[in-house]
């Protein structure tokens, strides 16, 4: 029997008129939401973009109504990278760009396989980049700040999460009880425990505990915490993926003589993975916003600098803006993400195969 | 290799102390085990710069300007302390501190002294240091100008907005009932929602730190329709705060401080600093290092005073540059005066000799 051939398509708006029709209560609901949308963005786009100061040295030059970007714009080093020396800012933009380099990889199917090796190496070389690495002139993790902050513990804390994260998705299905049980208490006490206390731990009870002059500095250690935080996440994650993949798949290894290790690195994970990639995604974009709470730590990242902006007289009062502001950066990048998750996802599904 | 030093000491560089390689880092001290005397100056100068924990953004206190050059009350005294041992006030790397971290940082040696806006408690200056007040603060109230209530013992059944957890609840709970007064909490669990609750006139005061509500106050739509009452009903001493155990440390900080305080006794500004240092009076001698030698015996130069002065100032400059009345926090000097000023207030050190 051949499928139903689709019917001819209707005008859009006999097809919305329909489907209103059919549903009432929806019918309300999108006209509740229409309503109120046309009621706030006439006055949200003539405050964040009509009547909006764009430029300026103090909230002098703001004008009464509007918002006043110049907050950000006068002093965009800042915020995005944060206090680094003015005359080493290059440092900044290229480890940026190694950062996004690295991931690059991913964004082609064909080429995401480098992306193994180029993402951990982009994260050491911009940390080399920013730090010196004996090279350069010495410029220690407290100099940095800004947005390159929230990007380098972002994509630099998920990109060591992952291989740690399938480590304890796989160490939680051993049929070893020592090294399944080891690897569900770590998950389970870092799943149960907010990221903010942990950061806490880092930043306050560390620094007691390790010997002297074996200091670790404090974005490495709270950058350590969000690893780990991260990767019990991802290994839930993973570990999702790994019970998606059909029990066949790995009999029909075995029986083509395949040993365990070759069954788990060519038929299980990339099969696993490729299940858990919205998943993973996902959980990157939560990483992604949470690195603003390193603000509790004392460091200043994108929220930090403008939290600070708004303590000097020359900008007080702004804090609307201020957090408008960090509120759009992250959602342009969160958005994108996500987009590009979905994406990915149609390229990764297997054709024939509804997932 | 190191970048060159750029600027001469005393411009106004924009910029923290070029990066090098070399020494990082504060000596550390394990819990329990107290850092040697001497360490932590022998550590600062063999950096080249002080490390200085600040606040990460507090309103006439500590902020960074839109070239990223920090500025503030509590920023000035670091830049005090830089030239006191440097010579130098822009010798300075300002690391903001969280209230959480801010004494982890310190004891980890992250920082080699706190003008972080910390109160003195016995249970602070048993594990740490007090090395002075710099700022004697105490909690109060703010009302609408327009409600009529000019004192706190007006404040009879009001609703009064409060951060939750914080001492200030306390001392709040402990003067109603001292007073014989009705009142009635409004609490939040952050000052900003404290204070916003207050402005949409949810409640019929704030009460909070002085130094927080002259900042409340200037956020206001309208500054000037609301009052500061005049009742302190608790004492907050801010000042700086150092490791335990390096007692010569503790003395540097403790008369970075001093020396502002006497230079505005004994009328030595900034900008008659030359002319002092031709002066006869003897104390104004010794401190400015013309007689005496005092300095060597804290390990610093015998201008180091000079330093302090012809970088921010005296405690008075640094009071009215950051806080007073030319600021919009417009706070009075208070209990911030000299014992012997008029009005005279708690600022009380001990003399140079």
């Amino acid at each position: 029997m051949s499928p139903p051939r689709p019917r001819p398509r209707q005008p859009l708006a006999q097809r919305m008129i329909d489907a209103l029709r059919r549903r009432p209560l929806d019918a309300a609901a999108a006209l509740a939401v229409l309503i109120m949308a046309a009621w706030i963005a006439p006055g949200l786009m003539r405050w964040a973009i009509i009547d909006a100061t764009w430029t300026g040295e103090t909230k002098a030059a703001c004008t009464e109504g509007g918002a006043c970007w110049a907050i950000v714009t006068s002093r965009w080093r800042q915020v995005l990278a944060g206090f680094y020396p003015k005359d080493h800012l290059w440092r900044v933009a290229a480890a940026a760009l190694v950062l996004l380099a690295g991931v690059a990889p991913l964004l082609r199917r064909r080429t995401s396989g480098l992306a193994l090796a180029t993402a951990p190496a982009a994260v050491l070389l911009a940390y080399g980049v920013m730090e010196g690495a004996g090279v350069l002139p010495r410029a220690p993790t407290d100099y940095w700040g800004g947005f390159f902050l929230n990007l380098f513990i972002g994509l630099g804390a998920s990109i060591f999460a992952l291989p740690l994260g399938i480590a304890l998705a796989l160490g939680r299905t051993s049929r070893l009880p020592v090294v399944k049980g080891l690897c569900v208490a770590f998950i389970e006490v870092i799943r149960g425990s907010p990221l903010i206390v942990l950061l806490f731990a880092a930043a306050v009870v560390a620094p007691l505990f390790t010997p002297a002059g074996m200091t670790l500095d404090k974005l490495t250690r709270a950058m350590i915490v969000i690893i780990l935080f991260e990767a019990a996440y991802m290994a839930e994650a993973v570990r999702g993926g790994l019970a998606g993949v059909p029990a066949g798949q790995v009999e029909a290894a075995r029986a083509l003589g395949l040993d365990r290790w070759r069954t788990l690195v060519f038929v299980v994970l990339p099969q696993a993975l490729r299940i858990a990639t919205p998943a993973l995604v996902n959980s990157f974009i939560g990483l992604f916003k949470d690195t603003t709470l390193i603000y509790v730590i004392g460091v200043l990242d994108i929220t930090g600098v403008l939290r600070n902006a708004v303590t000097d007289f020359a900008w007080q009062g702004l804090e609307t803006e201020a957090y408008v502001f960090v509120a759009a950066v992250f959602w342009v990048f969160c958005f994108g993400l996500s987009r590009w998750s979905a994406s990915l996802e149609r390229r990764l599904s297997i054709p024939g195969k509804s997932a | 290799m190191g970048l060159q030093a750029c600027g001469d000491p005393g411009s106004a560089v924009d910029e923290p102390p070029p990066l090098a390689a070399g020494v990082e880092g504060a000596p550390t001290a394990q819990p329990g085990q107290a850092p040697a005397a001497g360490q932590t100056l022998r550590a600062v100068k063999a950096r080249g710069y002080l490390l200085c924990g600040v606040h990460q953004g507090l309103l006439g206190f500590a902020y960074a300007d839109n070239n990223g050059r920090w500025r503030g009350f509590d920023v000035d005294f670091c830049r005090a302390t830089a030239a006191a041992v440097l010579g130098d006030g822009n010798a300075v790397r300002f690391i903001p501190t969280s209230s959480t971290d801010r004494f982890s940082a310190l004891q980890s040696g992250e920082v080699d002294v706190l003008w972080r806006n910390t109160s003195g408690t016995f249970s602070r200056d048993a594990t740490l240091n007090l090395a002075g007040v710099n700022y004697y603060d105490g909690q109060g109230f703010m009302a609408p100008r327009a409600s009529g209530v000019r004192s706190a013992k007006d404040l009879d059944g009001a609703r009064i907005c409060i951060q939750t957890g914080s001492t200030n609840e306390l001392n709040l709970t402990d003067w109603f009932r001292a007073h014989g007064l009705r009142y009635q909490p409004v609490v939040f669990d952050t000052e900003d929602k404290a204070r916003s609750a207050y402005d949409r006139e949810q409640c019929d005061a704030l009460t909070a730190d002085m130094s927080n509500l002259a900042a409340a106050r200037v956020a206001m739509k309208r500054p000037d329709d609301h009052v500061l009452l005049p009742e302190i009903i608790s004492k907050e001493p801010l000042g700086p705060v150092v490791r335990h155990g390096d007692d010569q440390w503790t003395d540097v900080v403790r008369w970075t401080l001093n020396a502002t305080i006497l230079a505005e006794e004994l009328g030595i500004t900034s900008q008659n600093l030359q002319a002092q240092r031709q002066s006869q009076s003897p104390e104004v001698r010794r401190l400015l290092g013309a007689e005496g030698g005092l300095g060597r015996m804290i390990g610093l130069q015998d201008d180091w005073a000079v330093k302090v002065i012809a970088t921010s100032g005296n405690y008075g400059e640094i009071f009215e540059r950051n806080l007073g009345a030319q600021t919009p926090l417009k706070l009075a000097r208070g209990l911030n005066a000299p014992w012997n000023g008029a009005p005279s207030g708690l600022l009380f050190a001990a003399p140079m000799r």
